[in-house]
């Protein structure tokens, strides 16, 4: 295959990720990572750097509108990218010394752990008293509502979220993604943060996050221009034209959709990890 | 007018900072992207008819100003896999400029925990760097 006809079905298959990644709630990366290894031969490492990178580009340039909305809470991701930095690093570490076959596989159980939280019935259960820590540290915030009303909450068990957001650190840094899904669990089931604060503040960490990270790869080579401009390019626009969709469509039905198709994808991962293909 | 009704209610030193962090995010992926994109242009016009294969994993094992050298030199050449590579770097310095910018929010709003939580992101970041290639 030449180097023009990979960029170009490339660029497809990225814009299909981000698509798929922003109506489904996964995130882009998360796709990206089996679509380059499983059906285009491409080894897991360099898959990793670019997701990584596509998960910076997608992470801010959706975090600048919510961030000038005033609806994410910037002390609180601030506090929590202590976890996630040091997490991330460990994880970078771990991914260079990792067999190949270990990341195949941990990857494809994280891929059917996030499919299946998209589909959890989420509850929303805001907490107006705040821990005294999380007063000491400033965490409890507001946001403003579409009807212009201004929402306070508090929040809890500083301690829980702060070691789960060091997992999903961890998790970002050893698989190139997000981990979206991680982060969710520590901020809305643990943290009690309300579910519009929570993802904003998620997207708005991300890029730090993946920063602590991607120094690593760059050192180490899992940067590779040719595959990271398609990919990235791809998302982006990908994730841009999920959202519009995401407007106008009910995403419930979708999400049962995709669930399935990222369960087949994990299974293919987890299989041809233990085969020792990828 | 609820957008002003909003901005009230907080202080207008945040809010600020609100924007310019907005902005910065915003335009540090568009300006990262088109230089990324640019480079993409000219790899391909050189490279388009190579074959190459992204099968076998090459490590690397150079320190991160190595890579800058190397960058900033085949990006003036023109060579077009290292202006991608610029455009990487930019979309990867704009969280860290953004962390900068919240240091700076802190320092003049006088909230010094949160100058010390901001330094500790920080110096992570750049222990970071020392852990690539002392492995």
């Amino acid at each position: 295959m030449t180097v023009l006809t990979f960029t170009l079905i490339m660029i497809l298959g990225a814009f299909l990720a981000g698509f798929i990644g922003s109506l489904s709630g996964l995130g882009g990366g998360i796709i990206i990572i089996p679509l380059l290894t499983i059906i285009l031969g491409v080894d897991i490492h360099y898959a990793i750097g670019a997701a990584l990178v596509s998960v910076i580009a997608t992470s801010s340039g959706s975090a600048a509108a919510y961030v000038r909305e005033g609806i994410t809470n910037m002390r609180l991701g601030i506090f929590l990218e202590i976890a996630t930095t040091i997490g991330a690093v460990c994880g970078a570490l771990l991914s260079t010394i990792a067999p190949t076959s270990f990341i195949a596989v941990l990857f494809g159980l994280t891929l059917i752990f996030s499919a299946v939280n998209s589909l959890r019935k989420k509850e929303e259960h805001i907490v107006l008293e705040s821990s005294p820590l999380a007063k000491k540290l400033k965490l409890e915030g507001t946001y403003p509502t579409h009807d212009g009303q201004i929402v306070s909450y508090g929040t809890k068990n500083v301690i829980g979220g702060f070691s789960m957001m060091g997992i999903a650190g961890m998790m970002s840094g050893l698989l190139g993604i997000g981990s979206g899904a991680f982060k969710v669990i520590a901020m809305d089931n643990i943290m009690r943060i309300p579910f519009k604060v929570s993802t904003t503040t998620s997207n708005f960490m991300m890029g730090v996050t993946a920063m602590a990270s991607s120094v690593i790869y760059i050192q180490k080579g899992y940067i590779e221009p040719g595959i990271c401009m398609p990919v990235v390019i791809g998302v982006l626009f990908g994730a841009m034209a999920g959202a519009k969709v995401l407007v106008k469509t009910n995403p419930k039905k979708l999400r049962v959709f995709f669930a399935c198709l990222i369960f087949v994808l994990a299974v293919n991962m987890i299989y041809n990890g233990l085969n020792g293909k990828i | 007018m609820e957008k002003s009704k909003i901005m009230q209610h907080e202080k207008f030193g945040e809010k600020d900072f609100q924007t310019i962090i907005g902005n910065l995010l915003r335009y540090g992926v568009w300006i990262s992207l088109s230089v990324a994109f640019l480079g993409g242009i000219v790899y391909l016009i050189h490279n388009g008819s190579h074959i190459e294969d992204y099968s076998v994993f090459k490590e690397n094992d150079r320190n991160i100003f190595e890579v800058i050298t190397a960058v900033y030199n085949g990006a003036i050449q023109g060579n077009g896999s290292y202006l991608i590579f610029v455009g990487i770097i930019l979309l990867f310095l704009t969280p860290v400029l953004r962390v900068l910018l919240s240091l700076f929010s802190f320092i003049l709003e006088k909230d010094y925990l949160y100058v010390g939580i901001t330094l500790i992101v920080i110096a992570i970041i750049i222990t970071s760097i020392s852990f690539g290639f002392s492995h």
